[in-house]
């Protein structure tokens, strides 16, 4: 295979071979069932419980607010009906405040518990994708149970003002008529992880969840934080693993990876955060230099730092997206030819833009492995196949 | 742009290793003729059309569906066959390929007279890119529908003369 240029990472990222030598002893050697108590058995929960200690460490908690899951959705799905479904028996109607611009695994999961019946609110971004705290002042009644935000957006990469809105939760509590605790504060810190400050006290929230195909990780991989005497009911239910909120055996090799890939992300810090921010901005400079009626989505500065969103006037994002295919770089776009359901990004749709926007939009997602090189090549060939897609368009 | 999947296929439009509905629903992968069409397609229109170059014009499609089309063609006053075809679209890979097959069948061989090109069908067309994936089936296939609106302009042109 000729060699590609990955720019999809916020879809996925490869697994670092760190990582993968890492898990390489669970498959075979250290095979055994965490729950036996003979030395397999000893040996698996020992190694679960480090990286248990690991992946708590990453995110400043101790290591029983850690519940190991399956990935982002089964996280996000874990906090949104775990939380729910603890409150039904003390609420008639609960209520649930989230954005537009969810991740689908928190959309589709409000969207189900509407039909069951739980009120839910969707706060609208502005047009930088930025969530107002006020807004969300302003929507907290006593029957809100619970907070669900995206801290960095999967395909604009905006990060929200989380600690603020942590603050305008707290303020609530206190004056509210409601039941002690609520309502809780859950963020999807997914795309998050590689970039931003995961400290859970300092952002100010009670459950997180993130996952370790986003960070050079296994997939099949991922935790929700939750904080020490938060209840929750599981999604999950059988031999009482992880506290009973996820049954299941441990998924061992995934989880040493995941938390090596958090080890290997903590390493990194801030040095690899500035080294690919300057990628992406030279990415962006040299695309809108030599390329006119190219748009950024989302906000300039409040973004995830491997995150370029750009839509392209006149041109439909999945013509762009197999052209840039065709010359060896990987790309994905908002466009409504590039999803199952045949609708444009509802979140590029969310900020308010005509609707061409969504159609002609592409992210590029940086990553560990981004080098100098890629981003010129990629400026280099982006305003060829532009001009080529913009003279066959029936639209200017 | 969203039309009516059609019920069922004709046995003789299916090609041979190409199922014209599609390889399921979730799949991508586009047949090599598409890939042809898309990569180059045929008989576009790159310069404004002067005064005279085209008899008529038909544009379907909507920026809110994701797919614009527009089209133009010229018929021979001897002959009454269409010799010249061309065609814009904002649009996927399949909207694009669709309609530059399209304007090869129209115009190959001598070209085809406006009742012939009219009963081009979306199936035939899609039976010779070698199927589309299943998704893009019903929404892509624009090409017969921006012939019809030409053809609606072609006469109503003519009615003076």
């Amino acid at each position: 295979m000729k060699k590609r240029i990955y720019l999809d990472n916020a879809a996925t990222t490869p697994l670092d071979p760190r990582v993968k030598r890492a898990m390489e002893p669970y498959w075979e050697k250290i095979f055994g069932n965490p729950s036996g108590i003979y030395e397999e058995g000893r040996r698996a929960k020992e190694a679960l419980e480090g990286a248990r200690k690991e992946v708590a460490s990453f995110v400043n908690a101790s290591p029983d607010e850690i519940i190991f899951t399956s990935g982002g959705t089964e996280s996000n799905t874990l906090a949104i009906f775990g939380v729910v479904e603890t409150k039904l028996p003390d609420v008639l109607k609960p209520h649930i405040i989230t954005t537009k611009i969810e991740h689908k695994s928190v959309l589709v999961s409000c969207k189900e518990l509407e039909k069951r019946g739980v009120e839910v609110t969707y706060l609208s971004p502005d047009k930088d994708g930025l969530i107002d705290p006020n807004d969300l002042k302003k929507a907290l009644k006593p029957e809100t149970v619970l907070v669900s935000v995206i801290y960095a957006n999967n395909e604009i990469g905006v990060v929200q003002p989380i600690p603020e809105m942590a603050r305008v939760i707290k303020n609530f509590r206190k004056k509210s008529s409601g039941v002690k605790g609520w309502p809780h504060l859950h963020i999807d810190a997914c795309q998050a992880s590689g970039y931003l400050d995961m400290n859970v006290d300092k952002l100010g929230v009670d459950l997180l969840s993130a996952n370790g195909s986003k960070v050079y990780g296994p997939k099949g991989i991922g935790f929700l934080y939750k904080r020490k005497g938060l209840k929750l009911k599981p999604v999950i239910y059988g031999g009482g693993q992880e506290k009973g909120l996820r049954s299941g055996t441990e998924n061992i090799p995934a989880i040493m990876g995941l938390a090596q890939a958090l080890r290997i992300v903590k390493e990194g810090g801030v040095k690899e955060v500035k080294r690919v921010s300057k990628l992406r901005d030279d990415l962006f400079a040299g695309i809108t230099k030599k390329v006119e009626r190219v748009f950024l989505n989302g906000h300039k500065t409040k973004r995830l730092a491997n995150n370029l969103n750009i839509s392209v006037l006149g041109v439909e994002g999945e013509s762009i997206v197999l052209y840039l295919d065709a010359m060896g770089i990987a790309v994905s776009t908002g466009s409504a030819c590039n999803s199952s359901d045949l609708e444009p990004s509802h979140v590029v749709s969310a900020l308010g833009k005509p609707v061409e926007y969504a159609h002609g939009s592409l992210r590029f997602s940086l990553g560990r492995y981004t080098t100098k090189e890629d981003v010129n090549y990629v400026i280099k060939v982006f305003p060829d196949i532009i001009k080529k897609l913009r003279s066959i368009s029936a639209i200017e | 742009m969203k039309r009516k999947k059609p019920q069922k296929i004709e046995k003789k439009e299916k090609k041979k290793g190409a199922d014209v509905w599609g390889r399921g629903g979730d799949d991508w992968y586009y047949s090599d003729t598409v890939k042809e069409h898309f990569f180059n397609p045929k008989n576009i229109l790159l310069d404004e059309p002067k005064e005279g170059d085209f008899d008529a014009e038909g544009e379907v499609g909507s920026v809110a569906c994701g797919d614009v089309m527009k089209m133009w063609f010229k018929v021979d006053p001897e002959t009454k066959k269409i010799k010249k075809l061309k065609w814009r679209t904002w649009g996927c890979a399949s909207a694009i390929a669709s309609t530059s097959v399209f304007s090869e069948m129209v115009t190959e061989k001598g070209g085809l007279t406006i009742d012939e090109a009219l009963k081009i069908s979306p199936q035939e067309i899609m039976a010779r890119l070698g199927g589309l994936p299943m998704i893009k089936v019903h929404c892509s296939v624009l090409a017969d529908q921006a012939f019809k609106k030409a053809v609606e302009d072609y006469k109503e042109k003519r009615k003076g003369k």
